[in-house]
């Protein structure tokens, strides 16, 4: 090594507190991730290609050559005409703006439609609400309750004025946010009560119940236990007796989904080590008091992944009640894409239902990544 | 450590009456018989498989055992759930792990139990808390994580928590065996002074300059039975058996 270099290396060591250029930057990513060798270069390049070819053509249909409204015929009835016979094919946007409030509301009636409008901004603020850990205080517990018998009597009405809605007229984002909220808040607390009694040592008939109830719920399809809670059900109830389709459908997506979430929960309580639940014993704590203080707070964030991850699959889930006849999103939009005339344009509506379900989705896993962060910056280990 | 013990000074602390225990049909507790007076602070040693911690945890029930009487401060133990919560709460314990709870501070695993055990008011709770903390000599992590502290601190704090509960007695289950070899001084150091203060004390550990300082008596079990029991002088200037012996070699080879 020449004297000059070996003087340039010393000169530069002082400033050593940064990686050297080429090994940081968004040019050494690239190197290092896209173009590493010949065939990661090549993988690159094709995919590459597919994906902006697909984009532009994607926006070419969805904007370029979209049609945003059609003409009205002398029927009063939207003509759609030019939107088939587009050229080249366009996405035709004017079907939603005609159907938009049809697939969000389904046959609530027309002039009424601001209550399920306020419901769905009523659950969402409690979505809001229940995320914010400045909220998680008994009081939340009284925010449900009021949100929710809100929510129940501008459905319903027949009270403070308002028209009486019957349940049947129900449908759209309202229905997916009934079925998912209230089926969530009740089966997480079953779940972790079945969790616990799965558990349960010293209490066998209780652990012979939880797991023949897990066992058993989880042995069937969710359809089939929609359809006997829809159709089988109602025959052994005596007559007069009949609660309404949409409960029995909450119910049967209760009971579905709580024993699903309690084999996470039970997963969270295995992973706890023995000394855990030893230490709270020695220190005299009552079987609640070691339940709730100790053991659940660390094994529900052990589970938070899998515990949003089924959240979320049955969020989606509550679409089946569409082979009940129950009008949730994607029912409404299934009929709305069937109107006669609107056919042909299910795509556009897909989409729009798509990207709701997907905002929805995306949110609750946005903040269980948020939640889990906290948590463990708070535990540091 | 002004932790005055509160048992009635001619009843014994525990009393171990001809305890036996099987794990299956594994015999781990053989006739197990002892008294510890209130105030006196027994050392048990014995080779591992040799059922120290499993006589131990079934003082406080951790462990229950199938055959003879255990009575902790002039209560049976057995099925009754009162009597054990009674007992649980007059038992302090100390594990070889520490288990301290993770997700609660340094001060919230102190106050936790007397809060909700002893239904002590939250502000006197933490005002008795930092008082042991200072004690263990670690009030400066009272807001940190357990996952924050090193092994021999956080075997202080599970130390300082246990006597938050104001036990009347102490139970150590091998306190020092999972620490590096530098945390073990400061953790004996507490227990010697918790010592001299006058607590009842049963201390599984293999710790021979801690039974030599503080312990009246000395336990050697092995293989399920008590085997020797004497002053620490005559345990170790003077076996009887030759499994102590044995055992006495071992462990001074190892130190």
């Amino acid at each position: 090594m020449s004297q000059s270099a070996a003087a340039a290396i010393v000169a530069a060591a002082p400033s050593r507190d940064r990686p050297p250029a080429g090994v940081v930057g968004p040019v050494a990513w690239l190197r290092a991730n896209l173009f590493n060798s010949w065939w990661s270069t090549a993988v690159t390049l094709l995919l590459g290609y597919l994906i902006i070819r697909w984009g532009l053509s994607f926006i070419a249909w969805a904007v370029l050559n979209a049609t945003w409204s059609v003409p009205v015929n002398e029927l009063g009835q939207p003509d759609a005409t030019i939107c088939r016979t587009a050229s080249p094919a366009g996405a035709c946007w004017a079907v939603l703006g005609d159907k938009w409030r049809f697939i969000l509301f389904g046959s609530f009636p027309y002039e009424q439609q601001w209550r399920p409008a306020l419901c769905v901004l009523l659950f969402i603020g409690l979505y809001v609400v229940s995320g914010m850990r400045r909220f998680w205080r008994r009081e939340l517990l009284l925010i449900w309750v009021a949100a929710l018998t809100a929510i129940g009597v501008l459905m319903w009405g027949g009270v403070l004025g308002l028209d009486y809605v019957p349940q049947d007229q129900w449908g759209g984002l309202p229905i997916t946010l009934i079925l998912a909220t209230f089926g969530l808040a009740f089966a997480f607390p079953l779940s972790v009560l079945v969790a616990l009694g799965r558990r349960s040592t010293n209490l066998p008939a209780v652990k012979v119940i939880c797991v023949l109830y897990v066992e058993l719920i989880r042995g069937v399809p969710l359809i089939s236990l929609l359809f006997m809670a829809s159709v089988m059900f109602p025959l052994f109830m005596p007559v007069g007796m009949n609660p309404d389709k949409l409960l029995r459908a909450q119910i049967a997506f209760i009971l579905f989904a709580a024993a699903y979430l309690a084999e996470v929960v039970r997963g969270g309580l295995q992973a706890l080590p023995k000394g855990q639940y030893e230490a709270a014993d020695a220190l005299g704590l009552s079987y609640w008091q070691k339940t709730g203080l100790i053991i659940l707070p660390q094994a529900l964030r052990l589970v938070i992944p899998p515990l949003v991850n089924t959240f979320i699959g049955f969020f989606k889930d509550t679409s089946l009640v569409l082979i009940i006849g129950i009008f949730d999103l994607l029912t409404t939009g299934r009929i709305a894409s069937s109107e006669p005339a609107w056919q042909g344009f299910a795509n556009e509506i897909y989409l729009m239902l798509g990207v709701i379900y997907f905002v929805f989705c995306f949110a609750m896993s946005k903040y269980s990544r948020g939640l889990e962060r906290e948590f463990s910056r708070a535990r540091n280990r | 450590m002004s932790q005055a013990a509160t048992l009635s000074q001619d009843a014994p602390a525990i009393v171990l009456d001809r305890v036996n225990k099987w794990y299956g049909s594994m015999h781990v507790l053989r006739d197990v018989s002892l008294t510890v007076e209130a105030r006196e602070r027994v050392v048990v040693c014995g080779p591992s498989g040799s059922g120290k911690s499993t006589m131990i945890r079934c003082i406080n029930r951790l462990e229950t055992h199938q055959e003879g009487r255990i009575v902790v401060d002039g209560t049976e133990l057995t099925d009754d759930l009162r009597a054990l919560d009674t007992i649980r709460r007059e038992v302090g314990m100390v594990f070889q792990s520490f288990n301290l709870f993770p997700h609660l501070t340094v001060l919230e695993n102190c106050t936790l139990a007397p809060i909700w055990v002893r239904k002590t008011p939250k502000a006197e709770a933490e005002d008795q808390a930092m008082d042991y903390l200072r004690r263990v000599k670690i009030p400066e992590q009272a807001k940190k994580y357990p996952g924050q502290l090193s092994g021999g601190q956080q075997q202080r704090v599970a130390i300082a928590r246990a006597l938050c509960m104001k036990p009347k007695i102490m139970l150590f289950d091998e306190p020092t065996s999972a620490l590096d070899p530098e945390m073990i001084k400061e953790v004996l150091d507490t227990m010697i002074e918790l010592a001299e203060s006058g607590m009842t004390m049963v201390c599984v550990t293999h710790e021979m300059g801690f039974a030599r300082r503080v312990a009246d008596r000395v336990v050697f079990m092995d293989r399920g039975e008590i085997v020797e029991s004497n002053s620490p002088h005559e345990m170790f200037e003077n076996p009887q058996t030759d499994r102590l012996k044995l055992f006495l070699s071992q462990i001074l080879r190892g130190h």
